[in-house]
């Protein structure tokens, strides 16, 4: 689609790329063409520290039904946790 | 032809006067060429983006891809220079005239240049590439399915790109349009509002619209390469820069 239409949010957590675990301060969430994935069009999420550089960066590419099932995934483990824990 | 040619990464003069990183593919053993100017897609200076900038160098032209992202991202792997680059809002309008103008007069100082200078891009760089007809002087111009030149973004979208169609009139040169007749962004009605906007500005324009093809059509590493459609668009860029910018 060739957009630079993009969700940013903050994150806290670590991610493991190819300079090894960073802490990750941010995240892009963006519907288009992939890098490397063989689909025309992928939900691509990027988990980044900028200040660690543009190579510290955890990418995933997907296709949107996979996608979509992610989100229902990670909302049902958070959902089904015991009480206090997430 | 022999198709001998050199590459390498040069240095150049960008907007604002910054210095910026540009891959530069040449012919040799011409003694007189015409220049392009090659703008990447969105997903950056790339491998299949410089193989594409060697290929002007086989057909005789000298051609250089300026690194759109470089301030973004200086050294950084394309992907990675990629994401900073959309995470910061993309490439302004403005940078990007100021960048292809830089590459346009890099191209003009080469020994050997003809002084005729034309631009292609692709994806983004389609509209990048219009952008840069309309604002600088340029001899020749190829669109390669470039989104949103015509068209409000849909609603709710956050994008940091407007339509520029009504650039047309400041047009400078001939401007060659490929595009897919499946794709949505630009979608056939768009890529006929462009035209019509031309006709009616009296800029010499052509268009063609590939049954069977969708966005990216040339892009040959990815699922949406389209084969016919993209040897005849490299047949059409040959034809339309033989006419304008051959030697």
């Amino acid at each position: 689609m060739c957009t630079y239409l993009t969700e940013k949010i903050a994150v806290a957590g670590s991610g493991k790329g190819t300079a090894g675990w960073i802490p990750l301060t941010d995240a892009t969430v963006y519907l288009d063409h992939p890098q490397n994935a063989p689909a025309e069009h992928t939900l691509n999420i990027d988990f980044l520290n900028p200040a660690r550089g543009p190579s510290a960066r955890v990418a995933v590419e997907l296709t949107a039904d996979s996608a979509r099932a992610l989100a229902r995934a990670i909302e049902a483990t958070l959902d089904s946790a015991p009480p206090g824990l997430a | 032809m022999n198709e001998a040619l050199i590459a390498e990464t040069v240095s150049i003069t960008g907007h604002d006067g910054d210095e910026i990183e540009a891959y530069l593919a040449r012919p040799l053993g011409v003694d007189s060429f015409g220049g392009v100017v090659v703008i990447h897609h969105m997903p950056g200076y790339d491998g299949g983006t410089k193989e594409i900038t060697r290929t002007f160098a086989a057909h005789g032209y000298a051609a250089l891809m300026p690194n759109l992202y470089h301030r973004d991202a200086p050294g950084a792997s394309p992907d990675d220079a990629a994401a900073v680059a959309r995470a910061k809002g993309g490439v302004p309008d403005e940078r990007l005239v100021g960048d292809v103008g830089g590459a346009a007069d890099y191209l003009r100082a080469l020994e050997g240049s003809n002084g005729k200078v034309g631009v292609i891009g692709y994806c983004s760089g389609g509209r990048q590439s219009f952008l840069a007809a309309c604002s600088l002087p340029l001899d020749a111009a190829v669109d390669c399915y470039g989104a949103f030149v015509v068209g409000q973004p849909p609603e709710g979208m956050p994008l940091k790109v407007g339509p520029i169609v009504h650039l047309a009139p400041n047009l400078s040169c001939p401007l060659l349009g490929l595009f897919g007749a499946d794709d949505k962004y630009p979608s056939p009605d768009q890529v006929a509002e462009l035209d019509k906007a031309l006709t009616e500005a009296g800029k010499a324009h052509e268009f063609h619209v590939y049954d069977g093809a969708g966005h990216a059509f040339f892009s040959v590493n990815r699922p949406a390469y389209r084969v016919e459609a993209a040897n005849d668009g490299w047949q059409k860029i040959w034809d339309f820069y033989g006419r304008y910018l051959a030697g």
